[in-house]
């Protein structure tokens, strides 16, 4: 289990919308190979009865009056922007015809 | 006046200031002639605006004159501000002022960003009278022990330029280490405030996690992540702490709980303490110079009249695997924001779907896309409860056993680090050789404990660590600990040979 493959680099890589040249697919593969084995370790442990843990305290829902507060205008919200078509940000084609 | 004055605590500085023996202009122009003297050698500031800086400090010693300076003990103090927390600097109704600087967190991929709001930690310390020098340099999104992540260039330790000086928070250690700021701030996910401490003879702490708001801070992983203090000496940190903590009604992590007056708190008196040592903290790979000045360090508590007592966390070698599931998991969500659209670096590719993946492959570091992959791997179909869940079920039992000790004890003594400062690029090619240096951090942050690390002596000249890991919200008695040790030790009383003038 702990090697992994080519096609799984490159599979987790689309998964993570990153894309990798062919040098970083292979060092990735070697190196992530190597990470995974020793986290592999983690097996040997009996977690049979132990439930597990996302945070250390305990969160609960918090309520405050639903009264209108300052936010960020438009105008900062956009301002970092790298393309912006005022008021909005403008992004690459995501649907085209016969795709 | 004996030392230079940037290598002065803040305690001294304070009442040199409202004695007015000293101004805060006097003392902000020190830090920045210690920062321009060092800027190509340390590396350590990515933002800097030394006019707004000097402003600040003229406002200062106008409210020192007006004599309202009462009950504010870093009123007119300078500090550094790692570049991982969002800055902006804003009047009282909202207008921008001078000085609000960007925000990079180390990375390619938000060259140039500037944040449309401030974060609670630059807020609280506007608020307390500090004065911002600038944003320190930090591995990538603070994922790193060495700050070689970094994509503005590696830190240098100010104790021997040719060794790191930790990471990921290495601009902010090594700014308090250098004198060229009388205090910082860092974040801790897995050790990057308390190791940094360790390798250049720095304090740092680490607080509970849900202590110290966490808006504003950009994310890495967010169930780990904590903000904390680097200064010169225990009675520092906790005055800075002071000024952080409390409950953020914008950080939904933050916990309404009480704040003690920390400093009120350092009596210098352990007697009656019993202090745990847990075994599996000496491991194999800890160099004997450090494990000496630690044992050391154990002794002269004893010495002080606490109770030592020998004790075990058996699944802390569990800690490193369980930490590189989790802190990764984490971070490839919080890092999926990074999309080239809202803000920061983009590709400009006329697809949306390359516009991403080139974005991001171009924006990102080498580790910073390792832990991306080994999180999207461990939250991927087929491995999720094999990796993730798993890992977060190990994580109920570090935390069980920390909870265990705890009940029997009143905090835990440790090594910080097992090494001293190395070379840099040692360890560069070989990520599990870098993770290891976190062996002895990592498991309290699991486990969601407040520690410190306070310096404990030198071994072949250059800092080591010794870690105080206390209960949860307890940090009153890990500075208790800290201080007393500090003060019976006076190591922190070093300074590094290449710091005077």
């Amino acid at each position: 289990m702990a090697t992994i493959s080519r096609d799984d680099v490159e599979h987790v890589a689309r998964l993570a919308r990153l894309h990798l040249t062919d040098a970083e697919i292979d060092r990735m593969q070697s190196q992530l190979s190597n990470i995974l084995e020793a986290i592999e370790t983690l097996q040997q442990v009996d977690t049979s009865h132990v439930g597990p843990t996302a945070s250390v305290i305990q969160l609960e829902n918090v309520m405050r009056e639903d009264a209108v507060r300052p936010g960020l205008t438009r105008d900062a919200a956009l301002a970092n922007a790298p393309r912006r078509d005022d008021p909005f940000l403008r992004v690459p084609t995501v649907l085209r015809e016969g795709r | 006046m004996s030392l230079p004055l940037a290598d002065r605590t803040i305690t001294e500085l304070g009442e040199l200031l409202r004695d007015r023996a000293l101004s805060s202009r006097e003392l902000t122009d020190a830090c920045l002639a210690r920062m321009a003297r060092d800027a190509e050698r340390l590396n350590t500031f990515l933002a800097v605006d030394a006019d707004a800086t000097r402003a600040a400090a003229d406002e200062a010693d106008a409210v020192i004159h007006r004599g309202d300076a009462g009950g504010r003990p870093l009123l007119g103090i300078p500090y550094a501000l790692k570049d991982i927390f969002v800055t902006r600097a804003l009047d009282d109704e909202g207008n921008d002022l001078p000085g609000g600087l960007p925000t990079t967190a180390g990375s390619r991929i938000l060259e140039g960003y500037r944040s449309p709001y401030p974060s609670s930690a630059q807020q609280r310390l506007a608020d307390a009278g500090a004065i911002l020098l600038g944003k320190t340099n930090c591995d990538e999104f603070a994922m790193g022990s060495s700050n070689e992540n970094s994509a503005y260039g590696p830190v240098r330790n100010p104790w021997d330029e040719t060794t790191v000086p930790g990471g990921s928070s290495g601009g902010s250690s090594a700014a308090v280490a250098a004198g060229q700021a009388c205090f910082a701030l860092g974040t801790d996910t897995g050790g990057s405030i308390r190791q940094p401490a360790s390798l250049t003879g720095t304090v740092g702490m680490k607080p509970t996690y849900g202590r110290v708001s966490r808006w504003g801070m950009i994310a890495f992983a967010s169930s780990l992540d904590q903000c904390g203090p680097f200064a010169r000496s225990v009675h520092d940190v906790a005055l800075v702490l002071g000024a952080l903590a409390g409950h953020d009604s914008r950080d939904s992590t933050s916990v309404d709980t009480p704040v003690p007056d920390y400093a009120a708190g350092l009596t210098g008196d352990v007697r009656g303490l019993r202090l745990g040592v847990p075994r599996e903290y000496f491991v194999a790979g800890m160099e004997p110079g450090v494990e000496a000045a630690v044992r050391d360090g154990i002794e002269t508590l004893r010495r002080l009249g606490a109770e030592i007592v020998d004790v075990s966390l058996p699944s802390t070698d569990r800690g490193l695997a369980t930490y590189y599931i989790i802190a990764p998991a984490e971070a490839s969500a919080n890092l999926a924001r990074f999309d080239g659209v809202r803000y920061g670096l983009s590709a400009g590719a006329d697809e949306l779907w390359e516009n991403y993946t080139h974005t991001r492959g171009a924006g990102f570091g080498a580790e910073v896309k390792r832990r991306i992959m080994l999180g999207t791997y461990a939250l991927s179909a087929g491995y999720y409860d094999a990796f993730y869940v798993k890992a977060q079920q190990v994580r109920t039992l570090i935390k069980a056993e920390f909870d265990e000790v705890l009940s029997t004890v009143d905090a835990i003594l440790a090594p910080t680090s097992p090494t001293v400062a190395f070379k840099l690029g040692a360890k560069v090619d070989d990520p599990l050789a870098m993770y290891l240096n976190d062996a002895c951090t990592l498991p309290v942050n699991i486990a969601g404990l407040p520690g410190i690390s306070v310096p404990c002596g030198l071994s072949g000249g250059l800092p080591v660590g010794l870690q105080v890991i206390g209960r949860a919200w307890d940090e009153a008695t890990v500075l208790r600990v800290a201080d007393a040790y500090e003060r019976a030790a006076g190591f922190t009383r070093l300074r590094p040979p290449t710091a005077h003038d």
